[in-house]
């Protein structure tokens, strides 16, 4: 179940382009660690997101859709960004953002919601679990008792890795989530001894209690992005802004519409500039809060896309790629490793090198200092990226 | 026709029983108003004003008599016209971007018309016993069309689920597994003899017959290439066998030796008790309480064995036990998405919803029917609601309780129509008869009696009872 890899942690130390990551800060250990979840829904492509631009294969492959090496955001001589990721080179150069690549796991699904659902339960590929992984983390270790809720997702969607928790809400604006919560009227003073009944009953009393502890209209100096996911991570920013009177441990986002099987350049152009720009003003707005040092920002998307084109200049369902990971006290560089383009799978596909488990593991063990096997199932590596 | 013989004097006596209070009422006259409700709540959604009347009427064995011969096997509503046709796959890598996109539109569309025919029948079906287990069986031998891919094989397996929806479960249990839509959805079609794909072989013991912990991997692998074989005609979209592909070698399923194909190893999994055991839990857990009583369990898993897996006479045992009726067991089950979203139109005679916007609400609410989370199907209960449910469940009984008002067009073309609601109970205290049609238990908050009509049915549908079934 390990991964086989070749080398870990290539910190970018001399690489000649002068882009060397230096870590800026050393955080001190906190029990109010956060952790912001940033869902890529539809499959990112990740060859084209960290592209490894000086691999002649993947020119071969993507006749199309290769980006032009002028244009590539180069970070080593290797790999460089999408070029419309470029406001993420001064995280990069402050050293707090962490590039995972060849992140996967063994037997890979291709459809869309079996995978993520993998992802978000922490499942084994032939396995089936019902909840989602940060939910049996809260049921395992519990959270301190200050907090407003353990989990807050941000948007419509039923957040997945917090499905199963009693103890995750679910808004898009704090004024509304409010209003809805006044609409709940008082709580009822004595409720009969019936499971399901009081399951009710408690859920609104959350409800109430969340909507009295949240701080709504916060002034930020930070500038969000225009659109939907600028909106929610403002809000996001605005839940955590809550934190000095009850704290959060997680906050879920999702930007969706990576499924690019059709003309896929114009469209994965704006998903990442959106995703850049909005992540950038995520940590000017935590480093405004003065949490930036606390928080751990991680994406995930269910697959990468297939490293040869369709006939659509686009591409199909692929399997392992590269997540983000960003904090104050993240260690800044390239993790996994790069994937191999001339071992491709039946599919077409790569093979992944780091188990997506290990991610959640680094969180659970290094960020939270809570053991992660009973969460996960098994004792997955961790990522030497805190 | 009982509603109808029914006069005055009948239709008081019966109002006289709810002011006994929520313990069931027994007498001469019938089972009452609150068995009544507890019955077709349970095994319907949401059961209307002239419905419980028509069944308070009536003893408890004769209601559950009357729900298991009448059930119907084919649904009423008319389905889309497409589905008399099945297209064959077409490799989308040969079309053009705009044919690729055109034929996803048109399976996006159909997929939609398939739920919107759906839930047209449960909100209409004269039998909604049918509808309520041919969700059941959704959820059991559970398959998604995303996928499968392909919305003519899901209707026609929701045909299937249907026409043995009370019938035997040993008969539908070979039958799903040759069902072409369960074939794409476990893997059937591509498990062959030199590559066996293990997916079903598992699901159907661990899932859909024995349970967990009642087979060993070396069962699973060897059913699997009992199974190997077992595929879909590409033209007609039909099962078919493809002698080639199958292992005829031997095989040791639970401990029994021989040249087993999948119809055999079928076999073998009904004569296991486990299985019988195991599809007698889950019905508990649909239709009595979250905690199966093993004694009980035991009974009828023995008698649903003895009359051949006739899914009518366990269903027959299950409703007649004490358990089902027990005062312990009212209001204990949370209503599922599609409870509360066809309960809410039908109890409000919302005539001018469209269905439409029922499905999108019920798979807002988690409940998308054809597309079930994963193989498992949909956990249930508590798992209903978390905050955001629970909050847009409010929302949508806000939205759909609206009443019309004069010369105010509403944008979603709702209305409530709350006059011809209230007569309907030709009752001078329609209040509690209101509270009686709507509620398992007494609300949590009792309505202020100034209230406007309107906002008395609005609390009584925003008080957390109303959650309960």
């Amino acid at each position: 179940m390990m991964m086989k890899r070749r080398t870990f942690l290539l910190t970018l130390a001399g690489a000649g382009l002068g882009l060397s990551p230096i870590r800026s800060q050393t955080a001190a250990p906190s029990p109010n660690r956060l952790l912001i979840l940033i869902a890529l829904k539809g499959g990112n492509d990740g060859l084209n997101t960290l592209i490894p631009y000086a691999d002649p294969r993947y020119r071969i492959l993507r006749p199309d859709l290769a980006i032009p090496v002028d244009q590539v955001v180069k970070l080593s001589e290797q790999e460089g960004l999408h070029p419309q990721l470029a406001p993420l080179r001064e995280v990069w150069q402050a050293g707090e953002l962490a590039l995972v690549r060849g992140v996967g796991y063994p037997e890979p699904n291709l459809s869309h919601f079996r995978s993520m659902d993998i992802w978000e339960t922490a499942s084994a590929s032939d396995e089936t679990l019902t909840t989602g992984w940060l939910a049996r983390c809260f049921a395992a270790h519990s959270p301190p008792a200050n907090l407003i809720a353990a989990g807050v997702a941000v948007g419509n969607d039923a957040a997945g890795p917090l499905q199963g928790s009693a103890n995750a809400l679910t808004l898009t604006d704090i004024a509304l989530f409010q209003q809805q919560a006044r609409w709940l009227g008082l709580a009822p003073s004595t409720v009969p001894p019936n499971p399901a009944l009081r399951h009710i009953v408690d859920v609104e009393n959350r409800i109430r209690q969340a909507a009295s502890q949240l701080k709504r209209g916060h002034r930020f100096e930070t500038t969000f992005p225009e659109g939907p996911f600028g909106r929610a991570l403002r809000t996001a920013c605005e839940v955590i802004a809550s934190r000095k009177r009850a704290s959060v441990a997680v906050v879920h986002l999702s930007l969706p519409d990576f499924d690019t099987h059709v003309r896929q350049a114009p469209r994965q152009g704006r998903l990442l500039r959106q995703l850049a720009e909005g992540l950038v003003s995520l940590r000017a707005a935590l480093r405004e809060l003065g949490v930036w040092n606390e928080a751990l920002v991680m994406t995930y998307s269910e697959f990468g896309r297939r490293p040869q084109q369709n006939a659509n200049r686009g591409t199909d369902h692929g399997t392992a790629s590269i997540q983000f990971v960003l904090g104050g006290s993240v260690r800044g560089g390239f993790h996994g490793a790069a994937l191999d383009l001339t071992n491709l799978d039946g599919n077409g596909n790569p093979h992944f090198v780091l188990d997506f488990r290990s991610l959640y593991a680094t969180v659970l063990e290094k960020w939270w200092g809570v053991e992660s096997r009973s969460v996960l199932g098994a004792q997955f590596e961790t990522v030497k990226l805190i | 026709m009982i509603v109808n013989l029914c006069n005055q004097t009948m239709i008081q006596r019966l109002l006289f029983f709810c002011l006994f209070g929520y313990n069931a009422t027994v007498g001469a006259a019938g089972m009452g108003l609150a068995d009544a409700w507890h019955l077709l709540a349970r095994t319907g959604f949401g059961p209307t004003w002239p419905e419980i009347r028509e069944f308070a009427a009536l003893s408890r064995t004769e209601g559950i008599d009357r729900l298991l011969t009448a059930s119907r096997v084919q649904a009423v509503t008319p389905p889309p016209a497409w589905v008399a046709v099945y297209p064959p796959p077409v490799a989308l890598r040969d079309l053009s971007p705009q044919e690729q996109q055109r034929r996803q539109q048109v399976k996006r569309e159909q997929g939609r018309e398939l739920r919107v025919w759906w839930l047209t029948e449960m909100r209409n079906a004269p039998t909604p016993l049918t509808e309520h287990m041919t969700l059941f069986w959704h959820n059991h031998f559970t398959s998604a069309l995303p996928k499968v891919s392909s919305p003519v094989l899901m209707y026609r397996q929701n045909v299937l689920l249907r026409h043995h929806a009370l019938r035997r479960f040993d008969v539908l249990l070979h039958e799903i597994a040759k069902d072409p839509a369960m074939l794409i959805y476990l893997d059937g079609a591509v498990n062959r003899k030199r590559q066996p794909n293990e997916n079903f072989a598992r699901e159907v013991m661990e899932l859909f017959t024995l349970g967990e912990g009642h087979y060993r991997e070396a069962d699973v692998k060897d059913a699997a290439r009992a199974f190997t074989g077992w595929s879909l005609d590409r033209e007609t979209g039909e099962f078919c066998f493809r002698p080639a592909w199958h292992d005829g070698g031997t095989k040791t399923i639970l401990g029994q030796t021989g040249r087993f194909d999948g119809d055999a190893v079928l076999d073998i999994l009904l004569a296991q008790p486990e299985t019988a055991a195991h599809v007698v839990r889950k019905l508990w857990r649909e239709f009595i309480s979250l905690q199966p009583d093993e004694a009980e369990v035991k009974r009828i898993a023995e008698e649903f064995r003895k009359q051949r897996y006739e899914i009518r006479a366990a269903l027959r045992c299950l409703l007649n036990s004490p358990a089902f009726w027990a005062s312990a067991h009212r209001g204990v089950l949370v209503k599922s998405p599609l409870d509360f979203v066809i309960g809410l139109q039908r109890q409000l005679d919302l005539k001018t919803l469209e269905q439409n916007q029922v499905v999108q609400r019920a798979a807002q609410l988690g409940q998308n029917v054809f597309a079930p989370p994963n193989v498992k199907g949909w956990p249930g209960g508590e798992a209903w609601l978390d905050s955001r449910a629970l909050l847009l469940r409010r929302q949508i009984v806000q939205q759909w309780s609206m009443a019309r008002r004069p010369r105010k067009p509403l944008a979603q073309n709702l209305d409530f129509a709350i006059k011809p609601w209230i007569r309907q109970f030709e009752s001078a205290d329609w209040r509690e008869a209101a509270q009686r049609l709507l509620l398992p238990l007494p609300p949590l908050r009792q309505p202020a009696a100034i209230l406007s009509p309107i906002e008395i049915v609005q609390a009584l549908l925003l008080d957390p009872v109303y959650q309960l079934k």
